[in-house]
């Protein structure tokens, strides 16, 4: 009985809170680790033009709120989704027009174009701030638990609750969806293999008549869905902050090249990576040890290896650590 | 002189747009503004060394910056007995234990062929090492904690005069870029970028949450200062004397006795301000005309011609005898040294120091936007970009409302869209600084003034 007491304990402060952070993480990777193969540079705008995407959700969902449109038990920003995506691509699409393309054309070395990514992250946070200001949003409506600590406790007579939140199940879920569907693409259509061709020797893939222009609008285009979704989830399961989302790409960033930069399989595990790191180091486990052990074995401290003021901390310096001895990621992206 | 003038031309434009400040807006705004000029200008040199000099991508500048803050913190404030007493002793314990560990992994890295079994031992070192010094810490951390923690709460500092600080900023900044140097500068630029980037917030987690050390969010108020204090002046006759004989005329407008005295006094008050500030900015002044000496000296002797031959084509330097990777990791200690007294100087210029207040946005992004702006590789031009981007920072929100105003003035005044604009005025200012940065790389990519290399 014990025993399942701590697995339960386990699976509520750890598992799934993880699962569901890396999740947020490995959609956020994927995203720069396409733009990093496909584009060639490190984009800091990331955490803003997730921003972004959010931003425009939230605006729909309050006006399907104010019309009386809802999904009854799911969050309406589900159905906002679709219309903030094609807002966020033609936002992207415009940025590259206006600003990336001619870097590109001029083929500007990878830091000068990481620069013009900072100017991008200025104007969009300031577009972003302008809008919906810089405060808290909550947009979450719905039904919030799925199972709560209480009826888990009278359902199976133990004494640790396991609760699951709805935002939980939908950020696994959609990004389980997601996810396949985009390796499908990558792996099997003819467009997601010209894309990993063009990614792996520009010039070959020019030869053998792949077309650049529509490369780059199928990337951004690929890159907006993920930066929504991303973005919607992480607003649906905390909230939406626009300074939240401006940090969080930098454990982005982390999860994108600590899997392998350039490799999207590797920035999925990545995100989990992270995340299960940050929350496995920070949490304390006296509790656990009251059940595991017995009673004379108690510990007398909270057993937690650092304390949760460092949780990105941990994930920075697996990050160092990773660079430092297999610098092109665990599942080998490309060399640098 | 002929070829110079577009630098002075720059830099009278700027000067006038600050006199045009003091004179339309206050003096007080506009030395305040000057003072964190001249401060940016400080840290853009820093920045513009490892960039414009040597081509390092450096995006740590906010971790630099906060550990000149702390130096400010370490040596002003006065040390504290009762938290040495009770504390001290654990602390300084793990300190020991901290150069025993380095000095243990030297000795296995030097003595030992590189193996899985070298690397797993040091990892065990370490995470054996790193449990020993909680153990050993956490009694003498908690005790320090509770003395006096609504006052003190930490160890306090050495209680020397703040100015020393600048130069000892300098020294804790240049060790942290020595220690980031040695892990991450064999890494291509844009790794490099985001290494420092989360290096730099490893530093803020640290300096926000050693309360011992730091005393963290709770903020340290109230530091000593190398200028007098207001209250001081406006009681000290010579400093009344001196406003009198400033305003004589206006003040002799003015025939009731009792209003001319108490014309006086406000005078006096908003004197003693403009003076305070006025000592800040000599201070200032002489860091960057020494530190501007010093880099102009440097960037036109051999090893300046050498870091550019660097920068420009690293193999054939290599290939020439010059030995790359000591003079990067130089380079970026001399860089972020500079970016410490930056740090050290902001926190004795604000006489407090909140590490809450780091953001990369603020401390790292903008500056990286100054040095773009200004022209890397040319200190005046760094210089000058500390200047230009720092007003147009302040500034923006006037012009930004103004030009709302503009625009909507055939809106009522409690049309939604106005109210909803005028309300978010002060996010025009990432705007401006994002269409400037992105205006500047496009059709300026050198930035306001140039490098230009003349061969003596």
């Amino acid at each position: 009985m014990d025993i399942l007491n701590a697995i339960v304990l386990l699976l509520n402060y750890i598992f799934v809170p993880a699962l569901t952070y890396g999740s947020q993480l490995a959609l956020g990777a994927i995203f720069v680790t396409l733009i990093y193969g496909i584009l060639r540079f490190a984009n800091f705008a990331t955490g803003d033009m997730m921003s972004f995407g959010t931003m425009v959700a939230i605006l729909f969902t309050w006006y399907f709120q104010s019309i009386g449109i809802s999904l009854g038990i799911l969050p309406t920003a589900l159905l906002a989704i679709p219309f903030a995506i094609l807002f966020m691509i033609i936002y992207m699409l415009l940025i590259d027009k206006f600003v990336f393309k001619y870097y590109r054309v001029q083929k500007s070395p990878p830091v000068q174009l990481a620069m013009v990514s900072i100017g991008v992250m200025f104007v969009t946070q300031a577009v972003v701030r302008i809008i919906i200001g810089p405060a808290d949003q909550r947009f979450f409506d719905g039904q919030k638990f799925i199972i709560k600590a209480g009826e888990f406790k009278e359902m199976t007579g133990l004494n640790e609750g396991l609760a699951i939140k709805s935002t939980q199940v939908i950020t696994i879920f959609v990004t389980i969806i997601l996810v396949s569907v985009l390796f499908w693409f990558l792996n099997k259509t003819k467009t997601g293999k010209s894309m990993k061709a063009y990614s792996d020797n520009e010039d070959l893939a020019l030869l053998s008549g792949i077309d650049p222009k529509k490369i780059v609008m199928i990337t951004w285009i690929i890159a907006g869905i993920l930066a929504t979704i991303g973005g919607v989830l992480y607003g649906l399961d905390k909230s939406f902050k626009p300074f939240t989302y401006f940090n969080n790409m930098l454990p982005i960033f982390a999860a994108a090249i600590v899997g392998g930069i350039g490799n999207p399989f590797g920035a999925f595990l990545g995100g989990y990576v992270i995340a299960f790191s940050e929350i496995f180091l920070t949490y304390a486990y006296k509790k656990f040890f009251m059940y595991v052990l017995p009673e004379s074995m108690e510990p007398e401290t909270l057993v937690q290896l650092l304390s949760t003021d460092y949780k990105f901390a941990v994930s920075f310096s697996i990050l160092v650590i990773v660079l430092l001895y297999r610098p092109s990621g665990i599942f080998k992206g490309k060399i640098l | 002189m002929r070829k110079n003038l577009n630098v002075i031309a720059a830099y009278s434009i700027m000067m006038v747009l600050i006199i045009l400040v003091g004179i339309f807006q206050s003096w007080n705004i506009a030395l305040s503004i000057f003072n964190m000029c001249l401060i940016s200008a400080v840290m853009t040199m820093g920045a513009n060394i490892q960039w414009g000099y040597a081509g390092l991508i450096n995006f740590g500048i906010m971790g630099y910056t906060a550990l000149g803050g702390l130096a400010a913190v370490l040596i002003s404030v006065d040390p504290i007995q009762e938290a040495w007493r009770v504390g001290g002793f654990d602390i300084l314990m793990c300190l020991w234990l901290i150069i025993v560990m380095v000095l243990v992994i030297r000795f296995i890295l030097k003595n030992f062929q590189k193996s899985k079994l070298r690397t797993y031992g040091i990892a065990a070192i370490i995470v054996a090492g790193i449990i020993i010094i909680r153990i050993t810490a956490e009694p003498g951390i908690e005790a320090i904690e509770a003395v006096n923690p609504a006052k003190t709460g930490f160890l306090g500092g050495l209680g020397l005069p703040i100015i020393f600080s600048w130069i000892v900023g300098a020294f804790f900044a240049g060790g942290l870029a020595f220690i980031v140097g040695k892990v991450a500068l064999g890494l291509r630029a844009d790794y490099l970028a985001i290494a420092t980037l989360l290096i730099s917030e490893i530093v803020i987690a640290i300096i926000k949450h050693e309360d011992w050390l730091t005393r963290g969010v709770k903020n340290v108020i109230g530091l000593k200062r190398p200028a007098p204090y207001e209250v001081d002046l406006q009681t000290t006759d010579w400093f009344i004397n001196l406003v009198e004989k400033f305003n004589s005329g206006k003040l002799s407008l003015i025939s009731n006795l009792a209003d001319r005295q108490s014309a006086l006094n406000q005078l006096v008050i908003e004197g003693s301000s403009v003076f305070v500030k006025l000592c800040y900015s000599g201070l200032f002044l002489v860091v960057v005309i020494i530190l501007l000496i010093l880099t102009q000296k440097a960037l036109y002797s051999p090893w300046g011609r050498m870091m550019r031959a660097i920068r420009d084509n690293e193999e054939a330097a290599n290939a020439m005898g010059k030995n790359v990777v000591k003079q990067h990791l130089l380079i970026f200690i001399l860089g972020s040294a500079i970016v410490g007294i930056a740090g050290a100087m902001l926190v004795t210029q604000d006489g407090l120091f909140t590490p809450g207040s780091y953001r990369p946005m603020r401390y790292t992004f903008l500056i990286w936007v100054m040095v773009i702006v200004g022209g890397s590789g040319n200190n005046f031009g760094a210089i000058l970009g500390g200047f230009a981007v720092w007003f147009l920072w302040i500034e923006a929100a006037p012009i930004a409302l103004f030009l709302i105003n503009l625009f909507t003035a055939s809106m009522s005044d409690t049309h939604a869209l106005k109210v909803h604009l005028i309300e978010s005025v002060p996010y025009f200012r990432y705007l401006m600084m994002g269409l400037g940065l992105l205006l500047i790389m496009r059709y300026r990519p050198k930035g306001i003034i140039p490098e230009k290399i003349e061969i003596k």
